[in-house]
């Protein structure tokens, strides 16, 4: 073959792969996941997709990761666990995704894992509770702040708080609804039940769909309990909300596992309702200044929910949707590659600095210490949204870095 | 198992409260599906839509909602007769509403659900009214106003609807026309106008009865398939084409949900009422006071 030919030969082989790698280097780094857009937890899912899409561009505008854009690809998982399995995927089959994330909840989260183990996938969650514990996946991730014992450690507040009231309660009512996270909380709290030494005098679940709690009300307030513990969705959470005040509920304490009334749709609807309960909360205004960063990002952040008529608070899931991308995205800088073994092993050994301050997990992939708050709500008035914008209608009674002050007790004395 | 006194007056109270509720929400299908045999498995969507009707002009003018509800019930009426007429033409004319005309209603129920889904998002909506958070007490028994106020509109509308259909002229027609169309054809009567008018009545009572429904709970678009097993179970335990049945059997239906979750366990409440369902068809099979 003369020199010609080899030059010429050598020269296309040099074009076509600097070609192929530069077109590979334009492909976007796409992330995939389901969220609840619609059905019971959409008010949720949507503010967490508001969260991420904030990520991204905001990842976009410093360069991207590795060099290329992030492509967020997500479809609606409906809050309907059945839908979860396709849509995963469809997501690694179809889109071919680099990298996935869960969907909101610990319905939508437990039916994705076969899936991810089968792939060998870093799966990095939202907001489930105690999913691992069956699994035992060593990929997984969970950016909730419950600890390393989710269900112990989703409880701990309210039970702590309640056994430091003097004289000691020593009866507990355990309600939920029948669905995963509910069911998940209870457990928890039989065991801090358990450990605590109170007899469980009244323990039952409803179905989701009920419409009048008062018969259930009742039931428990015949039991005369010392303290309610109860496990909730937001339409439940306000159903049984409601049924107390209707029914004057008499016990020290009540509360503990209500999803919704951290978000606005549920504060202004309940307004004074909510006064005297004890809850947990991933973040309100009276610890702002623990978290520097978070008032940049949710003034972003509501401005955009504003349009997209999405909870306007964005006390909840917002703050923590942004900080799960921000740990794969320090995780993504720091090994330089997709490699979704790389990813987990890295994310498993270090810590990562988050809007919602530092994140180490466990062995399980849980948060290796609970940071989940326990409040007291107190002093709502009417069913405005702005006063819940300031300090002065939450109290936070643990952990103790981020106390501001001590239980109300008893509640039906507790609420004003 | 103790039943305290003052628990058992509770149950009961609050079983009737419940049934009241559910009997405005079957109402309308105890005419359409009862009495006119049209499959309207979008019954609930048009609930919805009555609850997010009543919500907007609650929010915007402050009315009380179900106060708008029978405000705009003309609008659900016309809406009705419209719906009607295009299922008449398109299905029952041509002798295929079995099937198709079930596929049709199931497409309006989704269309339903998701245009309330775009125009109003998927936040739950609730309504506070002057009597919401007010119970009245006579000695041991509460009655939170609440379920009261919807139970007494619903009582009225139910019982106005036993009246009508009992003792006026076109009442008596729709109750032909459930019998017979050929007989009423051949009184001069056109049974696709009774029809049409029935089941614009029917359309009309889900409006009201969606104000009732967000007085009382939470709304969001996809609520209302979580009630399509109950509107039916109630028009079939009571009877086809039976007002008084559709009342009995939400009493009924009420009752044992509130008695078992109150006494044993609320989870059981759906398996008991559907239970119960079973048994009553399989003692009288065309319902406790069907025909």
């Amino acid at each position: 073959m003369n020199t010609l030919k080899i030059w010429l030969w050598a020269g296309l082989a040099a074009l076509s792969i600097a070609l192929i790698a530069s077109a590979e280097a334009q492909q976007p780094l796409k992330i995939g996941f389901g969220m609840s857009l619609t059905g019971p937890l959409a008010g949720n899912g949507k503010a967490a997709l508001i969260s991420m899409q904030i990520w991204a561009e905001d990842v976009n505008a410093k360069g991207g990761l590795l060099g290329r854009k992030v492509e967020l690809v997500y479809y609606d998982d409906q809050t309907n666990p059945s839908t979860v399995p396709s849509i995963y995927n469809k997501l690694l089959d179809v889109d071919k995704v680099d990298l996935v994330v869960s969907g909101y909840g610990t319905n939508v989260i437990a039916p994705a894992m076969p899936i991810m183990m089968q792939r060998n996938m870093t799966f990095m969650s939202l907001f489930g509770l105690n999913v691992n514990s069956k699994f035992n996946y060593d990929r997984y991730f969970q950016i909730m702040p419950a600890g390393p014992e989710p269900a112990l450690g989703w409880t701990e507040g309210f039970f702590n708080i309640a056994m430091s009231l003097s004289p000691k309660p020593q009866t507990v009512a355990l309600v939920g609804a029948d669905a995963e996270y509910p069911a998940l909380a209870l457990e928890g709290a039989r065991e801090q039940a358990k450990r605590a030494g109170l007899k469980v005098v009244y323990d039952k679940s409803y179905p989701p769909n009920t419409v009048d709690f008062s018969p259930i009300v009742r039931a428990i307030q015949a039991t005369n309990p010392d303290l309610v513990f109860l496990a909730s969705y937001p339409p439940d959470s306000a159903g049984m909300v409601r049924a107390v005040n209707e029914v004057g509920l008499k016990t020290r304490m009540f509360g503990g596992g209500l999803v919704g009334t951290q978000f606005a749709a549920l504060r202004t609807q309940l307004g004074p309702l909510l006064n005297g309960m004890v809850n947990y909360e991933a973040y309100t205004p009276e610890v702002a200044a623990q978290f520097p960063f978070l008032e940049q990002f949710l003034a972003k952040y509501q401005e955009r929910a504003a349009k997209e008529g999405v909870d306007p608070l964005g006390y909840y899931l917002p703050p923590y949707a942004y900080a799960m991308m921000q740990v794969l995205e320090q995780a993504i800088k720091a090994t330089g590659s997709l490699d979704q073994g790389k990813l987990a092993d890295y994310m498993h050994k270090n810590e990562f600095d988050t809007y919602v301050g530092k994140v180490r997990f466990a062995k399980n992939g849980e948060w290796s210490i609970p940071r989940m708050m326990t409040v007291q709500y107190h002093s709502v008035s009417g069913n405005d949204l702005d006063q819940w914008k300031k300090p002065g209608r939450v109290t936070v009674l643990a952990p103790a870095a981020y106390k501001t002050g001590t239980v109300m007790v008893p509640y039906q004395d507790s609420k004003k | 198992m103790e039943f305290p006194t003052a628990l058992v007056l509770n149950a009961i109270v609050a079983g009737l409260l419940l049934g009241g509720f559910y009997a405005a929400v079957s109402v309308g299908i105890s005419i359409s599906f009862g009495m006119l045999d049209v499959v309207n498995i979008a019954h609930p969507a048009f609930i919805i839509v009555g609850s997010y009707i009543a919500y907007i002009v609650h929010e915007w003018i402050g009315v009380d909602p179900i106060v708008v509800s029978i405000a705009v019930s003309p609008l659900f009426f016309a809406l009705g007769m419209l719906l009607y007429r295009i299922y008449y033409l398109c299905f029952e004319r041509r002798g295929q509403e079995s099937l198709r005309g079930l596929a049709f209603f199931f497409g309006i129920l989704f269309i339903t659900e998701v245009v309330l889904l775009l125009v109003f998002g998927v936040d739950y909506r609730l309504v506070e009214t002057s009597y919401s958070s007010t119970t009245l007490r006579l000695g041991v028994v509460d009655f939170p106003l609440r379920l009261v106020v919807p139970f007494v509109v619903s009582m009225a509308m139910v019982v106005g609807l036993q009246v009508f259909l009992a003792r006026t002229f076109f009442g008596r027609a729709v109750l032909a026309v459930a019998q017979d169309q050929l007989a009423l054809r051949l009184m001069g009567i056109n049974p696709i106008r009774v029809k049409e008018l029935a089941f614009a009545l029917s359309i009309a009572t889900a409006g009201v009865a969606g104000a009732f429904l967000i007085v009382i709970q939470p709304v969001q678009p996809a609520i209302g398939r979580e009630y399509i097993g109950l509107v039916f179970a109630v028009c079939v335990l009571g009877g086809m084409g039976s007002i008084g049945g559709t009342l009995l059997g939400a009493f009924v239906l009420g009752l044992a949900e509130s008695f078992t979750s109150t006494f044993f366990g609320p989870s059981w409440a759906p398996a008991i009422s559907f239970g119960i369902l079973l048994a009553a068809l399989a003692f009288r099979p065309s319902g406790l006071l069907g025909r």
